[in-house]
């Protein structure tokens, strides 16, 4: 082990620091320094995480007290709630648009653009990414798109109302609901030019990782950071074009006359002239890259979290190979699972079993990542950060949230729970919360990297806790409005008198909702204030042993002021003793990587 | 039960609260300079270790609670043959994922608390084992392989939509924003039908010129014979859309384009689910709630809520438009001479359209 040499990464400017004028421009908005673009990918995501969840809480509120004049909606909405009444299309609208945010803009775009940007380059020894332009170009085309897709709230029949799937053919047909007309356009231009940026991000990871690892950093020795980083963007290179190509198909039919998912329809008194197509071919296009992306949006969490959890805990990560292996095998079964959405479509039933099969061969390579991670904490000496308590959160939603998969991935069991708020919850915990937690997680603990300050960890506390009590209260009494076979994605539940029984528990969750909600202020407010008040990072806060921690507090572009590092070990030797029961580096728990073995260290089979 | 749970719920976000306020006063003490000050110091562990402890305890009792409170929002007893069969299966998963949910809950926040930090306590440096690993691996391998087995075969069974002799043949119809139902008449056999041939009362599209179709019958409210097989035609006239009858564990798409398929045989008829325990406690609550609902109704000047009784419906389960909230039709099921006497006040298609020519 470890013998693997990689190649050298001393790629022109090695020869140290030249610092060529920055200009405003150069440094903070077309750069092309990856921890700058890092942090526009970080900030944009996070007010897009802002506008996602605040819609979702105007849709709590609307199923909370449904039909009813608010002034909220009133000052919000404008048009589209007169007298305050929320327009049922516009519920849709906003159903659509949460979704469409949360997924793409905050969980793919904020949590792996920003954490990739920063990390890739940083824990494996290099001073930039591949191609710093493309990384630049990447960010400018997601703010492109972050743009459009908030410019389609106000065309004038409103945003896209299809639901996030968007499937055809309601988001094809004009005249199926007002938000299939200039709002579904601008969704998927929006969307189109967000893929484009997404390939570039992720070929850039792929080429970085492969390529530009310093001396003696041996895939084997790579942070699982980087491995979920690096595997996260093979996935989306595999899967975003076809998302592409659905989109393209889609928007030929809408604009040019095709059939490729339209056929036989009649609508407002009109038969289409439409014939041949299928929908159910654009929901198998939508689910290859929709399945995957769950694992784009998870992967880098758990990445992030098992690099958090092995140095708070002051413990080398339990079964790194393991760990390694499984991020493979939930990359590739994550491919072949997108059946799993479309049981009850109308294909095949023979699929049907073919998906189940493989959908609940995914869950072992999770389960085998859960109990790993609750092994490392077993016999640590757990540093309570507010980035582990986030992480031990992301252990435990990871958990909830993925047992009732089992129920859902059984395409039996699917029949009766299919788009129920049953579903609802059961993606909320396992990608939403999860991944959100990971993503917090991930700021509280890089963010004096990123900052050079500190963040206040009262107010990180704070956030925690009424963040985790807040979302179980929110989702798991969802669970069971699901099981009594409430659909989702309804305005208002009043008409079926059988409901009327669940309404004191949707406001249950309504409330915890907005509590929730709000509790994001204090991040919000810590995020801001400690970037100009906090106090100074010390160089390494954590005790960790990547190598991000190794390059100083001068931020430049390249990274190390002089040589880049080598590295001479994996990077989780903490609590690493010798035989006589010393730390390997006398006095202190933790030795990083670009330490060199020390006498009469071995080096260990992991 | 819920507004105990509120209470309690509010409660735990007091606490949370009082807390935190305790935490913002305690981290006030002198020892906390610099940049040391945001790192978490023994107290800290000690404190946040404790909470997970706590947390984990609540969320035990969170989720019991749920379950009483709960539990009249299962559905009841499925309606259709292979109903039980799903609820067993059903039964048995959330049995086990309870139980995986409670020890791997259990073990992540103890081990949180146990371990939480203390200068001078050494970490295990304790990277791999094999043989933990190797049983972790195949436990989930074993569950998992008893359940998709199970799943599996109920799932062919299910699927299976020619295992039935004589089963009834029923066209479901759905459209922005309603559903309609076809009989195939005395011959069992659906008449041909397309979009195309929608024109006046035909609204269904069938073929006027398909002799299958002339005894076809349209209606408003799907009427089913108890303990007949029963295999359902779905076809959408425009966009997609989901049959889902929650009571039958039953849900298809319905597809613009092709016709999609589903079986199932009712077993219960509607007045007898009426009269189970379940149902009967289950509906004197919504009346309750909705007597409730009434009087502030009637306080603002509004009409009262009906008085509720159960009836099986259909729903629409797949996001089809503005009132996709509001598209449902009631299901009967009912004895055999009931539903054929039923079946007689139906018109045929062939009738409707000599209608609509005089």
């Amino acid at each position: 082990m470890g013998q693997v040499i990689a190649a050298a990464t001393d790629h022109g400017h090695d020869d140290g620091h030249h610092h060529h004028k920055e200009t405003f421009v150069t440094k903070y908005i077309f750069s092309t320094d990856h921890k700058m673009i890092a942090k526009q990918y970080l900030i944009t995501g996070l007010i897009m995480g802002a506008i996602g969840i605040l819609m979702s809480v105007l849709m709590r509120m609307q199923i909370a007290n449904p039909a009813e004049p608010n002034v909220i909606f009133e000052a919000l909405l404008g048009k589209w709630a007169p007298g305050g009444v929320m327009d049922p299309n516009i519920y849709l609208a906003l159903v659509t648009i949460h979704g469409t945010i949360m997924v793409f803009f905050v969980l793919t775009a904020g949590l792996s653009g920003t954490f990739s940007n920063f990390l890739i380059p940083l824990q494996i020894g290099a001073r930039d990414m591949a191609s710093g332009f493309l990384n630049m170009v990447s960010y400018w085309l997601f703010f492109l798109s972050s743009a459009i897709m908030i410019g389609s709230l106000f065309v004038e029949l409103g945003p896209a109302a299809a639901g996030w799937t968007v499937y055809p053919p309601l988001s094809a047909v004009a005249k199926a609901m007002p938000g299939s007309g200039m709002g579904m356009t601008l969704w998927l231009v929006s969307m189109a030019i967000f893929i484009a940026s997404s390939l570039l991000g992720s070929l850039n990871y792929v080429v970085t990782v492969i390529n530009m690892r310093t001396k003696g950093m041996s895939m084997t020795r790579l942070p699982l950071t980087i491995w979920a980083f690096f595997v996260t963007a093979i996935i989306g290179i595999v899967s975003f074009p076809v998302l592409f190509a659905a989109a393209l198909l889609l928007i030929m039919d809408r604009s040019f006359g095709t059939s490729f998912f339209l056929s036989d329809i009649y609508i407002k008194g009109e038969v289409l002239a439409h014939q041949g197509g299928s929908p159910v071919l654009f929901e198998h296009l939508f689910w290859f890259l929709g399945h995957p992306e769950v694992y784009i949006v998870l992967l880098p969490a758990l990445g992030i979290t098992s690099e958090i959890i092995a140095t708070n805990s002051r413990k080398p990560i339990f079964g790194y190979r393991a760990m390694v292996a499984s991020i493979l095998a939930i990359a590739f079964l994550s491919t072949i699972v997108w059946g799993h959405h479309m049981f009850v479509s109308g294909m095949n039933p023979f699929l049907g079993s073919v998906f189940t099969f493989t959908t609940l061969l995914i869950a072992i390579p999770s389960a085998v990542k859960a109990f790993n991670y609750i092994t490392t904490l077993w016999k640590g000496n757990l540093q309570l950060n507010p980035a582990m308590l986030f992480s031990i959160g992301l252990v435990s939603t990871f958990i909830t949230g993925g047992l009732t998969g089992i129920i859902l991935g059984d395409s039996t069991l699917d029949i009766n729970v299919h788009d129920t708020y049953f579903v609802v919850a059961h993606f909320h915990l396992v990608m939403g919360i999860s991944a959100l937690y990971g993503l917090f997680a991930g700021v509280y603990h890089w963010f004096p990297k990123m900052f050079n300050k500190m963040m206040n960890k009262k107010m990180g506390y704070a956030h925690f806790w009424l963040t985790a009590i807040g979302a179980y209260g929110v989702f798991f009494p969802m669970h069971f409005i699901g099981m009594a076979g409430l659909p989702r994605r309804y305005y208002t539940n009043t008409n079926f008198p059988y409901f009327d029984d669940l309404a004191d528990t949707n406001t249950l969750i309504t409330y915890f909702a907005i509590a929730t909600a709000l509790a994001q202020l204090i991040f919000v407010y810590n995020f801001v204030s400690s970037i100009f008040y906090g106090k100074k990072a010390p160089a390494n806060p954590w005790k960790s042993n990547t190598l991000e921690w190794t390059t100083g507090d001068k931020h430049i572009h390249g990274n190390w002021d002089g040589p880049i590092p080598h590295v001479h070990r994996w990077a989780y030797d903490y609590s690493k003793v010798n035989e006589d029961g010393e730390y390997v580096i006398a006095g202190q728990d933790y030795a990083p990587q670009h330490i060199p073995l020390q006498d009469g260290e071995e080096e260990m089979n992991h | 039960m819920t507004a105990f749970l509120i209470i309690l719920i509010a409660a735990l976000f007091v606490i949370a609260l009082w807390q935190i306020s305790k935490i913002v006063q305690l981290g006030k003490s002198p020892e906390a300079t610099g940049a040391q000050g945001e790192i978490a110091n023994d107290s800290d562990n000690d404190r946040h270790g404790k909470y997970m402890l706590y947390f984990v305890i609540a969320m035990y009792v969170m989720m019991i609670a749920c379950f009483i409170a709960y539990k009249d929002f299962f559905l009841p007893d499925a309606a259709s043959a292979h109903g039980a069969e799903y609820d067993n299966l059903l039964l048995l998963t959330t049995v086990v994922i309870m139980i995986v949910q409670f020890l791997t809950q259990a073990l992540l926040h103890w081990f949180s608390y146990k371990y939480r930090g203390k200068k001078g306590q050494k970490a295990l440096f304790y990277a791999d084992n094999d043989r933990l690993e190797f049983i972790w691996t195949a436990i989930p391998v074993v569950v998992l392989a008893g359940l998709i087995l199970w799943g599996l075969f109920s799932w062919n069974d299910i699927m299976d939509v020619d295992k039935h002799d004589d089963p009834l043949v029923v066209e479901v119809y759905a459209y922005q924003f309603g559903w309609k139902v076809r009989y195939s008449g005395a011959d069992n056999t659906l008449g041909d039908a397309n979009v195309r041939f929608i024109e006046g009362t035909n609204v269904l599209g069938i073929d006027p010129t398909d002799a299958d179709g002339k005894d076809d019958m349209v209606a408003t409210e799907l009427h089913l014979p108890v303990n007949r097989p029963v295999v359902f035609k779905f076809r959408s006239q425009d966009v997609l859309h989901s049959a889902y009858m929650p009571h039958f564990r039953a849900q298809m798409n319905v597809v613009p384009g092709m016709v999609t398929t589903f079986s199932f045989t009712p077993t219960v008829t509607s007045e007898d689910y009426r009269a189970t325990d379940f149902m009967k406690r289950k509906v004197s609550k919504i009346n309750e709630i909705r007597r409730q609902k009434s009087k502030e109704l009637e306080a603002a000047g509004d009409v009262a809520l009906d008085q509720y009784d159960f009836d099986y419906y259909l729903l629409c389960n797949k996001i089809c438009g503005a009132s996709h909230y509001n598209m449902q039709m009631k299901i009967v099921v009912e004895s055999e001479e009931d539903y054929n006497e039923w079946l007689k006040t139906q018109t045929t298609f062939e009738s409707t359209l000599a209608n609509a020519e005089n």
